[in-house]
């Protein structure tokens, strides 16, 4: 951290305010401490997502800048989230097919493997996938921004930064996940029923057939579209942790990890509520 | 007889006379932490005058700027635009006092993944919507030729030099003719040459547009070339304020210290 004087000095723009609150910086002595701070980054996280919230539904709209984000958080990350849902489709049908003829259930393998994608595998993949990826580069492309003005220049040039930055960002993130879900969960089911097809030839239609049945859209909706949470979760965290950052390239460094970190974890987090809440809703 | 009220101007046609400020700053106070960095600032900018805001680094020159601007917000005081007080406006609201405002940041602050055309043209994108492609397009080969860089309307901002960048910052920053200009250092880092040239396109778009311009610098030269008056800073306050024959004659020890050593 540089003090004020020493920034003025070097040419910096006055960057150095009172320290704000950092989720993952080395934490106070006292438990005391450590929950204001938590409680602290709560309410800053609150007011953001207020800003953010009140600048979307309120002309001007940034389409233009919506439709490259959409581009550039779902098109982009298409092929990763394929690649990861692939292979988690490989995984679960290896592991599965060992574990249940163990116990002689070799004939649910189809239902194992399609029930495990839609309802978790499928989601919580596409999230941490997403994460990763979405969450580092906003966090950091916002953070960059914020460090040398541009986000400044942005909001002098009279245009609301929450709403050309945050806000697309962010309802990029909500329309994409569900979708990139549902390219996880078909590239899985896929390379799932190949795994199978190599050791005991199975139709894709039968492995279809068999997997399916017993399902009906209270499988299939709720966990796709739990994920648009989980974009919320990725897309506000990711804007909040770039937008606030100080102190040049090492507080660039600190906004994408800690993106990434938090979004990940919060993802997770979500899971554990969301599940709780699909099963009491949709039984 | 003409009554009190009778004689009476509003306040836009008192600008356009020169006789009300448009920038009027009263008794503001900011301060980071424990540090006070504006302690009690006080100054007046009427229509088609520049003032320089002097000082030796770190005495809140940037910062003055930025919470003219509502970049930051001070402690106490008050910033009026056009008699317009700026506290606690929303962004929304506060964005259609700074359509009236240009500002040019110490490092230009150049949107990065965008060209040097592209830069330019982003206010006018989102504030003048209905104005055709093509309008826009000349609109802004015009304001880069008028800052002397209409060659460079393809490259990006990391291809082009400090005093470039500051260039197009300037063509930026008048894209939607602003009656107000702030400008942050425009001559820090830069070679003399530069300088020069930067003081001579400020000094002819004053004289073109008119504009109520507060220039932040701690350049005397640049200052003396540009302004009508000067202002010294020391210490989060306004230690000095008059043209440059007015600092010359000052007693107090740190107006005689700067000159000596400008």
């Amino acid at each position: 951290m540089i003090d004020h004087e020493s920034s003025a000095v070097a040419g910096m723009p006055p960057q150095v305010r009172e320290p704000r609150i950092q989720l993952l910086s080395p934490p106070p002595n006292s438990a005391k401490g450590l929950i204001n701070q938590f409680l602290e980054w709560f309410g800053e996280l609150g007011i953001f997502f207020w800003h953010v919230v009140r600048a979307a539904v309120t002309p001007p709209f940034e389409f233009r800048e919506l439709f490259r984000q959409l581009d550039e958080i779902g098109s982009k990350s298409l092929p990763l989230v394929a690649l990861a849902g692939a292979a988690t489709g490989v995984v679960l049908s290896l592991e599965a097919r060992y574990s249940l003829t163990r116990f002689g259930a070799k004939s649910l393998l189809p239902a194992a493997i399609v029930f495990s994608v839609i309802h978790e595998t499928g989601p919580i993949i596409t999230g941490l996938v997403v994460s990763g990826r979405v969450g580092a580069g906003i966090g950091a492309e916002l953070a960059s921004m914020k460090v040398t003005e541009q986000i400044d220049a942005i909001e002098a040039s009279a245009v609301n930064p929450y709403r050309l930055l945050a806000a697309t960002r962010i309802l990029a993130c909500i329309l994409m996940l569900p979708l990139l879900t549902l390219a996880a969960d078909c590239c899985g089911l896929i390379m799932g029923w190949v795994t199978q097809a190599m050791v005991e030839p199975v139709s894709l239609h039968q492995f279809i057939n068999a997997g399916f049945s017993g399902a009906d859209f209270n499988d299939f909706l709720p966990p796709t579209f739990k994920t648009a949470v989980f974009g919320l979760i990725i897309g506000l965290i990711a804007c909040f942790q770039g937008m606030r950052t100080q102190g040049g390239a090492a507080g660039v460094g600190r906004a994408a990890t800690s993106s990434v970190v938090l979004s990940s974890l919060f993802v997770i987090l979500a899971d554990v509520v969301l599940v709780k809440l699909i099963i009491l809703f949709f039984p | 007889m003409d009554t009190i009220e009778q004689i009476a101007i509003d306040p836009a046609e008192a600008e356009q006379i020169g006789s009300a400020p448009v920038i009027a700053v009263e008794d503001l106070h900011k301060s980071f932490g424990s540090q006070n960095v504006l302690d009690g600032v006080s100054l007046a900018v009427k229509r088609g005058e520049t003032l320089a805001v002097l000082g030796r680094s770190g005495t809140g020159k940037s910062v003055l700027l930025r919470v003219i601007i509502g970049l930051e917000t001070p402690d106490s005081g008050s910033v009026r635009i056009h008699g317009q007080a700026i506290a606690g406006l929303a962004l929304d609201q506060l964005g259609e006092i700074r359509k009236k405002m240009g500002f040019l940041f110490q490092h230009a602050a150049l949107y990065d993944s965008l060209t040097v055309a592209q830069n330019v043209a982003f206010p006018l994108q989102h504030h003048k919507k209905n104005m055709p492609k093509s309008e826009k397009a000349d609109r802004v080969r015009q304001l880069l030729a008028e800052v002397g860089m209409e060659d460079a309307l393809a490259k990006m901002p990391s291809d082009i030099s400090g005093g470039m960048q500051k260039r197009v910052g300037l063509a930026r920053a008048l894209a939607l003719e602003p009656d107000i200009l702030l400008l942050d250092e425009p001559t820090a880092g830069l070679d003399p040459i530069s300088s020069g040239e930067i003081d001579d396109l400020v000094l002819k778009l004053q004289q073109e547009h008119h504009m109520a311009s507060i220039v932040v610098t701690h350049d005397l030269h640049s200052a003396k070339t540009i302004a009508n008056r000067l202002a010294l800073l020391d210490q989060g306050k306004v230690v000095i304020e008059g043209n440059f024959e007015e600092l010359q004659k000052s007693d107090i020890e740190f107006v005689k210290e700067f000159l000596k050593h400008s």
